[in-house]
């Protein structure tokens, strides 16, 4: 028989310990990662990064969107090392996989009109980008609409024990397209825009590996940070996000002379509110269905879980729709005169966000049993 | 007996809070399948004066709840 009655510093650094060290830790890596190459305020973003590999996969077009990012195979690998050394990693998988697709579809969908991930966000945030907080307070609201339905018995149902085979698969298929992308020119490389812009490959996958080894054990989740103070009143895993946003902020302070607090022109992002806001309520929403935000699945599918490989598919194949049917933001830029141009996303973009509103209202009813009084 | 196997998170806990709400029992076992539950479960436990105590039996994570 366990018992978990440890000691003060065990508890400490199982709880609220492992989650601010992880914040912290990914907060100044993802400074490094922008100074050694990335994009500003970019350091890390899991939807920017899938879309970028969609895009290297030519499964979109987007010229200035395509690379084979090695943070992703990282966090994957990392996750997945970690746990087998733990004796955590399990293949399950069958709660509800289609679902799960399409809700991590509408969620990169979301995420690419925000332009970035809730990680992005929170990044950006202490990279002082103010449109981030707009999306911050969307991400708010998505995650209070989904905790409704968690609260009365939403539930996308079990999952059970899968083969070996099933679980590993992820990994493996990543890893070997990765292996490709780095030996042949079979996966298209941005010459311009954000996909031009990255860190020496075997820099950033080392750190995504790390980076991924922490997250499997602190847990660490942006939309579970809120969920869990709105549920049971437990800051754990939103001190980590807080951490972020300290380790981002004083990273910047140090190594990049200054953080430039504002809205107009912040690097990779626009100024159009309600988009910023409707994005992220999309994300907000469809994270609290899924049960984590795009690192928690990420980090999942290394752990074996195979509902969140077919999740974050599902953020592949939408980042590909969102390029190849215009829906992701535009940044904020300057024109030939140079002057100022605002960003934003299209009116189609707008109707998805809608409808993916309404689909994840529809997938919550339909899944949630009514708990007996 | 609480059988929260299988439900991805936040289920496991919030299945022991309804029942913590509901019927305030002395005692709640609990039948989980990953650690991340087997934490949550013990943080959520902790806020509301329960000891635990745990056991692994086949991948599976048996949790007792007391007062």
């Amino acid at each position: 028989m366990e018992k978990t009655k440890p000691s003060a510093f065990k508890r400490f650094m199982s709880g609220y310990g492992i989650v601010i060290i992880t914040g912290l830790l990914i907060g100044a890596a993802a400074v490094a990662l922008s100074k050694l190459g990335n994009p500003a305020n970019m350091g890390f973003c899991i939807a920017c990064f899938l879309r970028d590999i969609a895009g290297a996969s030519k499964l979109h077009t987007a010229g200035v969107v395509q690379y084979f990012r090695p943070e992703i195979v990282g966090l994957v690998l990392g996750a997945f090392v970690w746990s087998l050394i733990k004796r955590e990693w399990k293949p399950t998988g069958g709660s509800s996989p289609i679902t799960r697709f399409f809700i991590g579809a509408f969620v990169m969908i979301g995420a690419l009109v925000f332009l970035g991930c809730p990680l992005r966000m929170v990044i950006r945030i202490g990279g002082g980008d103010l449109n981030a907080l707009v999306g911050l307070l969307g991400f708010i609201v998505g995650i209070l609409v989904g905790v409704i339905p968690l609260r009365m018995g939403f539930s996308l149902n079990r999952a059970y024990k899968q083969s070996a085979v099933e679980g590993l698969i992820f990994p493996i298929i990543l890893s070997a397209l990765f292996a490709l992308s780095l030996t042949t020119k079979l996966f298209a490389s941005s010459e311009t825009g954000p996909g031009s812009k990255h860190a020496y490959w075997l820099i950033a996958l080392v750190i995504a590996l790390v980076v991924g080894a922490l997250c499997q054990q602190s847990r660490l989740c942006m939309a579970g940070g809120i969920r869990d103070v709105v549920l049971f009143k437990d800051f754990r895993l939103i001190s980590g996000f807080a951490a972020i946003i300290v380790a981002v902020l004083v990273g910047n302070l140090i190594f990049n002379g200054g953080v430039k607090f504002g809205m107009q022109s912040q690097p990779i992002a626009h100024s159009d509110g309600w988009m910023n806001f409707l994005g992220m309520t999309v994300v907000g929403f469809g994270s609290a269905l899924l049960g984590g935000c795009p690192l928690r699945q990420l980090i999942l599918t290394g752990e074996g879980n195979t509902d969140s490989g077919i999740t974050v598919l599902g953020y592949i194949a939408g980042a590909a729709f969102a390029h190849n049917f215009g829906l992701a933001g535009k940044a904020d830029g300057v024109n030939e005169a140079g002057e100022f141009v605002r960003g934003g996303a299209s009116q189609n973009a707008l109707y998805v966000l809608i409808a993916a509103l309404v689909i994840f209202v529809l997938i919550a009813i339909f899944n949630t049993k009514r708990q007996k009084a | 007996m609480i059988d929260a196997r299988g439900l991805s998170c936040p289920m496991p806990v919030l299945m022991v809070q309804r029942e913590v709400k509901k019927n305030q029992p002395k005692t709640i076992e609990v039948l989980v399948d990953n650690m991340t539950a087997v934490g949550n479960i013990t943080r959520f436990a902790a806020s509301q004066h329960y000891e635990v105590r745990y056991e692994e039996k086949a991948g599976d994570y048996r949790m007792t709840l007391w007062k």
